[in-house]
């Protein structure tokens, strides 16, 4: 008999830690046998969610250690909210943390990259920036103006050469090249007409995008990109950008 | 009851852009998982936007754990009033069964005992939804492995005291009920007899799979069995025409193999209003 509320409770409890764990179930549970339908489900399924979320991290170590990954991870960090689409932003710092970074160095940032692309597709709605709108700014103005990231943007750099690994990494591709693992790389992720764009960044555009994004003036984010890289060609990076809708409003 | 009527779709994202489509396949209605849609923004939103403009929405939800004994999460019911203001749902639904636990969410809909205890829980939570949403759910009979030492009350008592006590609705998976009937040595007729019919205000159909020790599991993958489609007409014997949902989750057909299981669907459905029509 469950006397209460607090007996019902402490069953949940015992029941939902069993189900991470490998342990027996609380021994209300009448077949502990059938017990483990409901782990299976809960570990696969949230394993699953996790492969769909870093399908390109799965394809670099392989499906089995990826759900070895998968296992530990829910089992460390299992979701605090019931939103799927939600779960996995802790995956790279705790790929980052593990073994698996001490030889593949370059895989949590990859994992970065693959977090920052799902938080694209799933980010608000909202105007983009129009380029004839800054134009039309005295020169004074648009110096001092503040360019800010559309919701769907994100900047994700890495001593890592993460998008020609993304690149390489994807399905249609079967006979992966080798990757000089030296380049650094800056990916701008951008989402336009429903579509998510990842773009690789020349360093002196990085510089530009990474002191826009940190709230730098538009004056002073252009001489970030030209100390970065003396040929940063602005009107060239400035016109990609409204294209591919980088800043919002 | 409600303004659904006919055999609607599980919407899965798969099927999603064919729907949006202007020579779409006309579909009566349409149930989505309502945490698969709980983003800011984005293509999937603005999908089930343009599909929900011309298609009547059921939001079936499956992270509300109306069994917790630690009551709802707010956070959460915040989020899906955002979204039922986004679709305007027909009618919305949830599961006789819980997922969280100390803020932990397990993805699944896990069974509890069935007791004067956990009775209140239920009904205090089911009651606390409905004055937060401000309209009447409707509580899905769940599919189980496993049964607990502790319950004292039959699931269809269960289910009959909750409605007397929040005026909820019930949403009969018939599936769940076979699967159940199977896996607790129960009866799935005499379920069928003792659930309140008249709270039944939408049915489920899907398919189960056979595991190991002859356990059914209730895997969503396959086209609906042919003991869940002759309990599906029993049923509407009692309830009378209800709004039927075909599900199907995981190993997802295409759509026109959906729209031949609906068409069963209908035509058993369209056979128990002819019958009822007799009988009157």
């Amino acid at each position: 008999m469950l006397p209460d509320d607090v007996t019902f409770a402490r069953l949940q409890r015992d029941f939902g830690s069993a189900l991470l764990s490998g342990g027996a179930p609380p021994p209300e549970v009448s077949a502990t046998e059938r017990f483990e339908i409901y782990r299976y489900t809960v570990q696969a399924s949230l394993a699953e969610v996790l492969a769909a979320a870093f399908p390109v991290t799965q394809r670099i170590i392989g499906v089995s250690a990826f759900d070895a990954l998968a296992r530990d991870f829910i089992a460390a960090a299992p979701p605090n909210v019931p939103q799927l689409s939600a779960y996995g932003s802790g995956l790279p710092a705790f790929i980052a943390a593990g073994g698996l970074a001490d030889v593949l160095p370059y895989l949590p940032d990859v994992a970065r990259l693959e977090w920052a692309r799902g938080e694209s597709y799933f980010a608000a709605d909202a105007p983009f920036l129009d380029i004839a709108k800054l134009a039309t700014l005295p020169p004074s103005k648009m110096e001092a103006a503040v360019l800010v990231p559309h919701p769907a943007t994100r900047l994700v750099p890495s001593r890592y050469p993460i998008h020609r690994i993304w690149t390489v990494n994807q399905p249609e591709i079967t006979d992966v090249p080798r990757v000089d693992m030296s380049m650094a790389e800056t990916v701008l992720i951008t989402r336009r007409d429903s579509y998510v764009k990842l773009r690789l960044l020349l360093p002196g555009d990085a510089a530009f995008i990474a002191a826009c994004f940190a709230g730098k003036t538009f004056g002073a984010s252009a001489e970030a990109g030209l100390e970065k890289d003396s040929a940063f060609d602005l009107q060239a990076a400035l016109q990609v950008h409204f294209l591919d809708g980088t800043f919002g409003e | 009851m409600s303004a659904l009527t006919g055999v609607g779709l599980g919407l899965r994202t798969p099927h999603m852009v064919p729907l949006a489509a202007p020579d779409a396949p006309s579909v009566p209605w349409l149930e989505i998982h309502s945490e698969n849609f709980l983003c800011d923004g984005g293509p999937r939103l603005a999908l089930l936007h343009a599909i929900a403009e011309r298609t009547p929405i059921s939001c079936h939800g499956v992270g509300l754990s109306l069994g917790s004994a630690e009551g709802l999460d707010k956070a959460h019911i915040a989020r899906l009033k955002v979204l039922f203001a986004r679709v305007k749902p027909a009618l919305i639904s949830e599961h006789l069964s819980w997922s969280v636990t100390g803020g932990v969410y397990l993805n699944d809909l896990l069974p509890f005992p069935y007791t004067q205890t956990t009775l209140d829980v239920f009904a205090r939570n089911v009651s606390d939804a409905q004055d937060a949403f401000g309209r009447q759910m409707l509580v899905e009979n769940p599919s189980l492995y496993l049964t607990f030492a502790g319950s004292t009350l039959s699931e269809p008592d269960f289910l009959g005291a909750l409605v007397e006590r929040t005026g909820c609705g019930l949403l009969l998976d018939i599936n769940n009920v076979h699967v159940s009937a199977a896996n607790t040595g129960c009866d799935a007729t005499g379920y069928l007899r003792a659930i309140p019919a008249e709270a039944v205000g939408e049915i489920h159909l899907a398919g189960h799979s056979t595991g190991a020790d002859g356990v059914l599991i209730d895997t969503h993958n396959t086209a609906v069995s042919a003991p869940v489609w002759t309990l599906y007409a029993e049923a509407l014997r009692r309830t009378g025409p209800r709004p039927t949902l075909i599900e199907w989750d995981r190993d997802i057909p295409a759509l026109d193999v959906l729209m031949r299981e609906a068409a069963t669907a209908q035509r058993i459905l369209d056979t128990s209003i002819a019958e009822r029509a007799r009988v009157a």
